[in-house]
């Protein structure tokens, strides 16, 4: 029995407003033609043309977008290694070490990853730049990547693998043939959740960054401590399309994926 | 062999960039600040055996600690941080227990499309979401001048840069962790007994108490765990929304190390940080253990 109440439409509202009308507002005054981004004093959409007249920002996007795609390529193969042999590889020496060193990361404050990394880099005498921050990234999200993917592993039939092996697959070709399309959807997902974290991240990356090697994250927080800037406002706007725009992508995929998976059925 | 591939890579990968880190940090948090300056001499050395061994140990001292419970800005930041994460976390279960209750008493076919909408914002830049209130809160903020322009206020109210605005920024960002597990174990309630509950003439206020409430108490602290855990080491929300009123640990840790450049003091804040974690953590594991045992059985 589902109720339907007053009760509970309000709070649904309220909390939809809550969560949606920050990120609207900051939206709808990117095209704000003040400086005063607080005031509003007509449409504009200038600030997006300045935005792509500032070369700090560019050159951030693309050390950002580097370090995004290769870091969430590193750690989805480390992360899927990781989830099969959690799952699959039996007892081995070290198994609860093992275990623990991929979920302790997940719950590890960001400073104290950032500060240990720092001091690792600084003590290996690693120049610090693209390389340090690709390091950095790779290792939170390879245990994010992991989970995703062994809580897919988990589910997914071991006797299709041993059937496989039964008729003359070797243990390679078993994963490729069988186990690897099941669980690609959580791979590509992984993947999407280790790339959006990298882009994301600013803690580890302030660390971890040197003075060569500058991400949005970094850029976006020393301008936004000085206060809101209508340029921000504009770099939001366009990062918060992209996100949906992905998103919407991503669920059309797996809809079509599951209405062609129907009908083939 | 190629088993043994398999498990060494990341094996290798996880304690050369994860667990030496922070055995490095633990080591600068017991030595001198000129120790603390690369390449961090003297290194543990092997070739001298138990005399080498007896060197390095006499070398580490507690200083660094005794430092922190000595100057009262370290404990009062950890205090502060406490508490902020736990009003944080009862704010966020009020604003977040309604949200999840209205999600799953929703026809079935809305309860994908509001599950992405609460996903959704997880998704775009934590910094911007962040950001997104300065504007709100601040003096010649929206807020001020939608409460000035109703005549509710005569004064624009100091909203930024204080407590109230940390709260509102922590309950904003992690309130997708709060209604996400309390939405998971509602949606498998089974409504039945709350019917039976109300048959035998008990109230619907009492029958949510009675019921729905002990029966979604894991989900209810799971969403706790998973806000408070986080919040413990926040550095921008503080920063950004909290002003120089707000003492969090965290930023605390951030000023010493890139301010202040006293790595051991830094690294000694760090491995208190992570000694008080690891109690919410434990009981955090304890809860998902518990509750895997019961959907097992």
């Amino acid at each position: 029995m589902k109720r339907y109440s007053w009760f509970n439409v309000t709070s649904l509202a309220a909390g939809f407003a809550f969560l949606y009308l920050p990120i609207l507002i900051l939206i709808i005054y990117s095209f704000n033609e003040n400086r005063l981004v607080t005031i509003w004093a007509g449409f504009s959409t200038k600030w997006y043309v300045e935005l792509f007249q500032n070369e700090l920002f560019l050159d951030a996007a693309w050390v950002t977008l580097q370090v995004a795609v290769i870091s969430s390529t590193v750690a989805t193969v480390l992360g899927v290694m990781a989830a099969y042999v959690l799952i699959r590889a039996g007892r081995f020496w070290g198994q609860t070490l093992f275990s623990g060193l991929i979920y302790a990361p997940l719950v590890m404050p960001e400073i104290i990853t950032g500060l240990s990394l720092l001091l690792l880099f600084i003590g290996i005498g690693l120049d610090r730049g693209i390389t340090t921050i690709v390091l950095a990234h790779t290792t939170f999200s390879m245990c994010f990547v992991s989970v995703v993917v062994s809580s897919r592993l988990v589910l997914f039939d071991r006797s299709l693998e041993e059937a496989a092996l039964d008729l003359g697959c070797t243990h390679w070709q078993a994963f490729q043939l069988v186990t690897l399309p099941n669980i690609l959807p959580a791979i590509i997902s992984g993947w999407l959740l280790a790339f959006t974290l990298s882009l994301d991240d600013l803690v580890i990356a302030s660390f971890s960054a040197g003075p060569g090697a500058t991400t949005l994250p970094i850029r976006i927080w020393s301008s936004v401590r000085l206060g809101v800037s209508p340029e921000i406002n504009a770099l939001s706007t366009i990062l918060i399309g992209f996100v949906t725009f992905g998103i919407i992508l991503a669920s059309l995929i797996s809809k079509w994926k599951s209405l062609s998976n129907s009908t083939d059925l | 062999m190629r088993r043994y591939f398999l498990i060494i890579t990341p094996y290798f990968w996880l304690i050369s960039l994860f667990v030496i880190p922070f055995l490095i940090v633990i080591r600068i948090s017991l030595s001198d600040p000129e120790i603390s300056i690369p390449p961090y001499t003297p290194i543990l050395s092997l070739e001298e055996g138990w005399s080498g061994l007896l060197q390095f140990l006499r070398q580490l001292d507690l200083d660094n600690y005794i430092f922190l419970t000595q100057d009262a800005l370290y404990w009062k930041a950890y205090l502060s941080s406490l508490r902020i994460a736990a009003f944080s976390t009862i704010i966020a279960l009020f604003v977040g227990f309604p949200i999840a209750y209205g999600m799953a008493k929703v026809q079935r076919k809305w309860q994908t499309t509001l599950l992405i909408l609460i996903i959704l914002p997880f998704w775009t830049s934590f910094l911007i979401r962040v950001y997104s209130w300065i504007g709100i809160l601040s003096t010649e903020g929206y807020l001020n001048q939608v409460l000035l322009g109703l005549g509710i206020i005569n004064q624009p109210l100091t909203l930024l840069n204080t407590p109230f605005a940390v709260y509102v920024g922590i309950t904003y960002t992690y309130l997708p962790f709060m209604v996400l597990p309390i939405y998971a174990s509602l949606e498998k309630l089974d409504y039945s007994l709350l019917e039976a509950a109300e048959d035998l003439g008990c109230s619907q206020i009492s029958a949510f108490w009675l019921i729905t409430v002990p029966l979604c108490r894991a989900g209810i602290l799971a969403g706790c765990f998973l806000v408070f855990i986080p919040t413990l080491g926040e550095i921008i929300i503080p920063s950004l929304l909290g002003g120089s009123n707000t003492l969090m640990i965290g930023k605390v840790l951030w000023e010493e190390f890139f301010n202040n450049r006293d790595w051991p003091v830094a690294s000694a804040v760090a491995v208190i940080l992570l000694i008080i974690l690891i109690i919410p953590i434990v009981l955090f594991q304890r809860n998902e253990q518990k509750q895997q045992d019961l959907g097992t059985r």
